[in-house]
């Protein structure tokens, strides 16, 4: 680079000395230049030996897209047609504020007037061992460019520490460029700050389909190499090769220089309005300063700043007022958009569109009928219309209900009538897109005799796939019979307009895989769902995808989550599971023990046959478990929308009535249906003659053994509404009715709705139904078994041991403890 | 714990679950639930259902809401008022985040204990 003469003769101009020739110094005296380019002699430092480029394009350069001439902001020519001396690849150390000098690295002194402080951010280096190694380079400068592209040229591996914005960029770069790349990051979702949930999920998927492998949750421990860099391992253990890290976890204001001469530092170097720094002849602009508690770390907010800064250096003080951001970019070619408060809370209200056929989220959120905050995924040609209405603060009362659907339509309707929109359409307008279907023809099976959305679904097929036209559907039901809409069943919850079947039908066609998955394909209007469809869909999954789906634990009731049953004053209950009702003294002499070593306040006989230990405190329970464990006790169950347990009578062994062994049988049954989730509670009974003595006709499965077999009843409840069971069928063998308890768990598992226990599902689908199922039809029922079985073979883990262990301690010990005595002394 | 004159400091934000909670047991008092939504905010609530006195560090997370584990109740993590139909509130405690590190305010959580 050029090195101009520093001090041409008999300038007296006021001479003003930039610190940083990147894109905020740069814009910053272009701005002054606007404004009077004659006022101020000007000489830029900048630690890179480049002129001055737009860094923010460092990513298409990267990708192969464009090269370093194409992004260069201002080049030579500029500094020498303006005057302005540059001194490149010489950064500035010091800054002697009360001789009105800088210092550079070959010791050059400089002496301004005006000093303007835009050293930008640094790349966060998380501190892990390992991390100075060659080959781990940050992603900020063109020299980190050009390290990535070698490394590329040679091929291999490549880790990018960080799914943020940079991260993604440099993993998609170095993906193009034939690397083969996994993204590690530490939060559960890509892009936390900018996405939410549902939409990182999309764009987690969209990458993983491009062939890069993105770990989320994931906790870099070390990495690791010999003289260069080999891999990255994480703290779960996991070693992933690499040749090439790329660290870009985060960026800092950079501020030692100013905190080296002294002045004001928060997060970055505080400063006034107008840019000014506690020292009045410093100033300071960009990414490196804290403006009213706020740091920025995009391009539009230092946009404003310059304008302020460079409308005080002439004398003429606008003042900055800090910016609203919004963040408009492409991620590996997919458009993503937010702007303003997504986290939702109170007041707010979320209006969500999801078109899974077109891989597009949109949320807004509205506050006082205000927007103040929007997520657009795959479609963000709404953003900037968004932006605008909430940097504006307008009242949307009356674009409501069509905001979601963007500007064209909101505007173009105004505050127009859905209805009246639907009138409008012609017979032949696509209403569903999934199935084909026309206005004309769901007007046909409206007429013919479907007055319901689940009808109208059911015969003509329109909005039964994704449901995203379900209210063009609604309305022309309402349009066609006016009043005489009936009401469809039971949609699952306020977050969708599916029921229960529909979507777990949905869930087995489409073979989801995750509940992001199924919310974004069947156009969930919430973000996150609520308490009542998280559990349940965790439970379609889960019964889904045996051994496969990863359980959503904070999907789950508290009972499931910790194992046993809270009671009204916070503690837990513990039951532990004694084989058909059998116990021995080992058994009986462990519980004794924990009930004298956890001050257990009552210990009760259940129901079920079984001791409940009450009182238990939430951080006692491991070391409860680890104590059952050690007398060969597992969990009972009894928390869970699970087998509870399996009521005998004692049986021939015994009893002078007894016909069968109905304690062993019991036994059997208990540890072949143990571990399995449920839709809801499941309980067993063998009674082992017809006095039926463990009451077997009010469970839901239940044995009376006669002279010549086995009774087999379904759909008992003993509950709020008594029910007697349904004979199903008589059989000969013990292993005949251990296989059709099997195949009958399977079919309730599989069929019913969550939260719906055998009774009520028995009369829902009628007896004729189960009969079919399972005693007509013998391959039908072998298969069923067989289905239970393997997924059995993934749910035998005693949750107690696990957990006595040490696993998952977060859900039992306080995170922090507090004693007031002790603070206040 | 860390004490600075206003705030306790509790931990670090990733040791709360995403949709999650822990708590922060206060001697003599009603502990203080921690909230994670799944947006990365952070609440404070008293763990303490207006309603029958559940533990709201125990219920499930949703939006920015949290359902009482002992009869679903609604109640919100910013505000404490329970939603919905129901009529209640739950005390809440100022939080903040600094570097990654939980702080909450050392005055209410007195309040707790008292």
């Amino acid at each position: 680079m050029e090195h101009r003469p520093l001090k041409p003769a008999a300038d007296t101009r006021e001479h003003l000395v930039v610190i940083g020739n990147g894109m905020a110094g740069c814009r910053a005296v272009e701005e002054l230049l606007a404004r009077d380019p004659n006022r101020y002699r000007v000489t830029i430092f900048g630690a890179e030996p480049r002129v001055n480029y737009n860094r923010i394009m460092l990513s298409p350069v990267l990708a192969g897209e464009k090269c370093f001439d194409d992004i260069v902001i201002n080049d030579a020519a500029w500094y020498a047609d303006n005057g302005i001396a540059l001194v490149a690849g010489d950064p500035v150390l010091a800054i002697d504020r009360a001789a009105k000098t800088v210092m550079t690295r070959s010791g050059l002194s400089e002496a301004y007037d005006r000093l303007l402080i835009a050293t930008g951010s640094d790349p966060f280096i998380i501190p892990v061992p390992g991390k100075d190694l060659p080959g781990v380079i940050a992603f900020r400068d063109m020299d980190d460019v050009d390290t990535m592209l070698a490394a590329a040229d040679a091929g291999g591996d490549a880790v990018v520490i960080g799914g943020g914005l940079l991260g993604l960029e440099a993993a998609h770069g170095l993906s193009l460029r034939g690397m083969k790349v996994t993204v590690i990051h530490l939060m559960p979702t890509l892009m936390e700050r900018q996405l939410d949930e549902a939409a990182g999920w999309l764009l987690k998927n969209a990458l993983e389909a491009r062939g890069q492998t993105i770990l989320t949750g994931a906790d870099t421990a070390e990495i690791v190499g010999d003289g260069k860099v080999e891999g990255v391992k994480l703290k779960d253990g996991t070693l992933i090769p690499a040749s090439l890290v790329v660290m870009a976890v985060g960026i800092r204001p950079s501020v030692a220089l100013a905190r080296d001469a002294g002045l004001a530092v928060g997060r970055g170097i505080q400063v006034d309005d107008h840019m000014v720094t506690s020292d009045p002849a410093v100033l300071a602009v960009g990414e490196c300063v804290e403006h009213d508690g706020q740091v920025y770390g995009l391009v539009a907010p230092l946009w404003d700043m310059c304008r302020s800064l460079a409308d005080g250096l002439v004398e003429k003080p606008s003042g900055y007022r800090g910016s609203v951001t919004s963040t408009k970019l492409k991620v590996s070619g997919i458009d993503v958009f937010s702007a303003g408060d997504f986290s939702g809370g109170d007041g707010c209200e979320d209006i969500v569109l999801r078109d899974a056929s077109r891989g597009v989220y949109k949320r807004v959120i509205v506050k006082d009928d205000r927007i103040v905050g929007a997520v657009l995924y795959g479609d963000t040609a709404d953003g900037s219309w968004y932006f605008d209405l909430l940097k504006k603060q307008e009242d949307v009362s009356d674009l409501r209900d069509l905001l979601i659907f963007g500007q064209a339509f909101a505007a173009g309707g105004g505050a127009a009538d859905p209805k009246a929109a639907v009138a409008a359409l012609s017979d032949d307008a696509e209403i569903c897109g999934c199935n084909g279907v026309t206005k004309g023809q769901v007007v046909s099976c409206i007429a013919k005799g479907a007055h319901s959305l689940d009808a109208v679904r059911g015969t003509c097929k329109a909005s039964a796939s994704c449901g995203s036209c379900t209210g063009l559907v609604e309305n022309l039901l309402a349009l066609t019979l006016g009043d005489e809409v009936q009401s469809g069943p039971k949609t699952m919850c306020k977050c969708t307009s599916f029921g229960h079947d529909d979507v777990r039908r949905e869930i087995v066609a489409q073979a989801m895989r995750s509940i992001p998955e199924v919310m974004q394909q069947l156009h969930w209007t919430t973000p996150d769902g609520c308490s009542s469809c998280r559990p349940a869909l965790n439970y379609y999954l889960l019964c889904a995808l045996p051994g496969d789906y990863v359980d959503d634990q904070q999907s789950r009731f508290v009972n499931e989550r910790l194992h046993a049953n809270i009671q009204k004053d916070g503690t837990y209950s513990v039951v532990p599971r004694m084989w058909g009702g059998l116990t021995n003294p080992t058994e009986l002499r462990a519980i004794a023990d924990v009930v004298e070593k956890y001050n257990a306040p009552m210990v009760k006989v259940t129901g079920g046959q079984r001791l409940d230990i009450f009182g238990i405190k939430k951080e006692d329970l491991p070391a409860v478990w680890a104590d059952l464990n050690a007398a060969g006790m597992v969990s009972g169950h009894a928390y869970g929308k699970a087998l509870r347990t399996v009521k005998t009578c004692v049986g021939s062994e015994w009893c002078r009535f007894g016909t069968q062994d109905s304690t062993g049988l019991g036994v059997k049954l208990e540890r072949m249906s143990w571990g399995s989730w449920m839709p809801h509670k499941f309980k067993i009974a063998v009674s082992g003659c017809p006095r039926n003595c463990a009451e077997a006709t009010i469970k839901d499965f239940g044995v009376v053994c006669v002279d010549s077999g086995y009774e087999l009843h379904v759909g008992g409840n003993g509950g709020i509404h008594v029910r007697a069971t349904d004979l199903l069928c008589k059989v000969a063998t013990e292993q005949e009715a251990m296989d059709h308890c099997a195949a009958f768990i399977q079919l309730y598992r599989e069929e019913a709705r969550y939260l719906e226990r055998t009774a009520p599902w028995i009369e829902r689908v009628g007896l004729a139904h189960i009969v079919a199922r399972i005693v007509d039809d013998e391959p039908g029922r072998e298969a069923l078994r067989a289905r239970f079985l393997f997924s059995q073979s993934f749910s035998q883990d005693d949750p107690w041991a696990q957990r006595a262990e040490g696993a998952e301690a977060e859900h039992h010990a306080p995170m922090a403890r507090f004693t007031p005595q002790e603070e206040l002394a | 714990m860390t004490a600075t004159a206003e705030w306790l400091d509790i931990g670090w934000v990733d040791q709360i679950p995403v949709r999650g909670s822990r708590t922060v047991q206060v001697e003599g008092g009603d502990d203080i639930a921690l909230f994670r939504t799944a947006e990365g905010k952070v609440f404070a609530l008293l763990d303490r259902c207006p309603h029958k006195h559940g533990r709201l560090s125990q219920g499930i997370v949703h939006g920015g809401a949290v359902a009482c584990p002992l009869h679903n109740w609604r109640i919100s993590l910013s505000t404490g008022e329970a939603l919905g139909d129901d009529k209640g509130c739950t005390p809440t405690v100022p939080v903040k985040i600094d570097g990654g590190r939980v702080l909450i305010c050392r005055a209410s959580t007195l309040k707790a204990a008292a």
